[in-house]
């Protein structure tokens, strides 16, 4: 069990170890503190954004171990010893990913409040299925909200990215 | 949106677990995927004192053939996990099927089938085809380890016959003689919709005979609910359309459904019919008989 730390007035607080981006973070947090205020209070990483917070837009989509999952539906304890990809884990220093790419250039976006969730789930994806058919990408982004776009040129940015064909209109 | 106060414990021990449980009573909540407990949380539905993770457990997060026995399924197993399952893809193609229906993808990759049962919602997508396909539960307490048919684990929407010191360990899918399974759902959307009505079939088909059935609806009942006349109605008859239909009416007024936000009781009904058909069909064309 990860430490715990009891204070003057009783209080449990939790010493975790948490993998993000690559890099390894030692962080005191409460029982009930979530993943995603964790990933955006606590190490600054505000790419990923707070929607619904009942799991049902998946704008907190993070990749756990590879795997999308909604960052508002864990606790940080939970994640101890665990290994997460956010949005800003996704481009390399000097490149952004080919995703992030395709997305600027179909336009694959308006508001931009999905995005990283939207490019973490295809992300998840093409890692698995690198040549996927459309209703595959569709079904990956299931999880994900978009209230601007109505998903065509996110679809679109996500096959092109998998350097396939897009059908034209 | 933030979670009320709780004490948060991590057992390393299935028996620790119980002992937690069986001390703090009803104050207590299991934490699995908690794809679903989170968010009663946040609701203010439920405020447990002590939350208590299974997240230790790692030998209930198998998938596994055991002979004499069966599929095992852990507890901790996520629904994705049985998605992609090869095993249960093999031999029960259903169930991989059933659990890729389940709300997202990221859910999906958390929820696991333990809480998707214990939880007991009327509508989940998994307990109506692991009924169908006679699946039973190992349940552990303080007092020791019990076996029970899925089908008798839901006493009513959200409730189950779990004491309060019991946790569900695995899931058995027992060998059996069913060579035809199928769930399929009727949700709004594509995606993360709840079932409106869901059926599952599980048949022994021989020389196109309806040897045995099993016919099991989600959401139309306050559980899961198995409709023995229509599955007395099936066995031994010779397989038609009409059949089929006549089956579907059957199974429509067996059905116990309420009116709520998603659809009313006449047209539950009325899609218990259509989807019983279709399963039933579909079924058939999939399975595994000659």
């Amino acid at each position: 069990m990860s430490n715990v730390i009891i204070d003057r007035a009783g209080n449990k607080r939790y010493l975790v170890n948490i993998t993000v981006n690559g890099d390894s973070y030692e962080k005191i947090v409460k029982g009930n503190s979530l993943l995603v205020n964790f990933l955006r209070d606590e190490l600054d990483l505000t790419g990923t954004k707070r929607g619904c917070e009942l799991g049902d837009c998946g704008s907190c989509t993070v990749l756990m171990g590879g795997k999308p999952i909604n960052s508002c539906l864990m606790l940080a304890v939970e994640a101890d010893g665990l290994e997460f990809t956010t949005i800003e884990g996704v481009a390399s220093t000097n490149e952004i990913d080919p995703i992030q790419d395709m997305f600027i250039e179909y336009g694959a976006m308006q508001c931009g409040y999905c995005t990283p969730g939207m490019v973490l789930s295809a992300k998840a994806l093409l890692t698995k299925n690198p040549k996927p058919t459309e209703l595959e990408v569709r079904t990956a982004i299931s999880g994900n909200l978009c209230r601007c776009t109505g998903y065509v040129n996110i679809v679109k940015a996500i096959l092109a990215a998998s350097g396939q064909e897009i059908p034209a209109e | 949106m933030y979670l009320p106060d709780f004490e948060y414990f991590v057992p390393e021990s299935i028996a620790e677990t119980c002992q937690l449980l069986s001390q703090f009573g009803s104050k207590a909540k299991v934490l699995s995927g908690g794809t679903d407990i989170i968010i009663k949380m946040k609701n203010g539905l439920l405020a447990p004192e002590a939350l208590i993770s299974l997240k230790n457990f790692e030998q209930l997060r198998k998938i596994e053939y055991v002979p004499g026995k069966g599929v095992v399924i852990g507890a901790r197993v996520t629904h994705n996990e049985i998605v992609f399952s090869e095993l249960l893809q093999e031999k029960y193609l259903s169930v991989s099927n059933a659990a890729q229906q389940m709300a997202t993808n990221q859910v999906r990759h958390k929820g696991t089938v333990g809480g998707n049962i214990s939880n007991a919602v009327p509508s989940a997508d998994l307990p109506p085809i692991l009924i169908a396909l006679n699946a039973t539960v190992t349940v552990v307490g303080t007092k020791g380890e019990r076996s029970l048919a899925l089908a008798d684990v839901f006493t009513g929407p959200n409730t189950t016959c779990l004491a309060q010191d019991e946790i569900i360990t695995e899931v058995i899918i027992p060998d059996q003689e069913m060579n035809c399974s199928t769930y399929i759902k009727y949700g709004l959307r594509k995606s993360g919709a709840l079932a409106v009505v869901g059926v599952a079939v599980a048949l022994n088909v021989e020389n196109n005979i309806i040897k045995d059935a099993r016919v099991v609806l989600g959401a139309v009942a306050a559980t899961p609910m198995r409709t023995k006349k229509t599955e007395d109605f099936l066995k031994g008859k010779e397989i038609s359309e009409e059949l089929l239909a006549e089956a579907g009416t059957i199974a429509a007024g067996e059905s116990k459904p309420i009116s709520d936000i998603r659809a009313s009781a006449e047209y539950r009904r009325d899609m218990v019919r259509v989807f019983t058909k279709r399963a039933l069909r579909k079924a058939i064309d999939e399975g595994r008989h000659i």
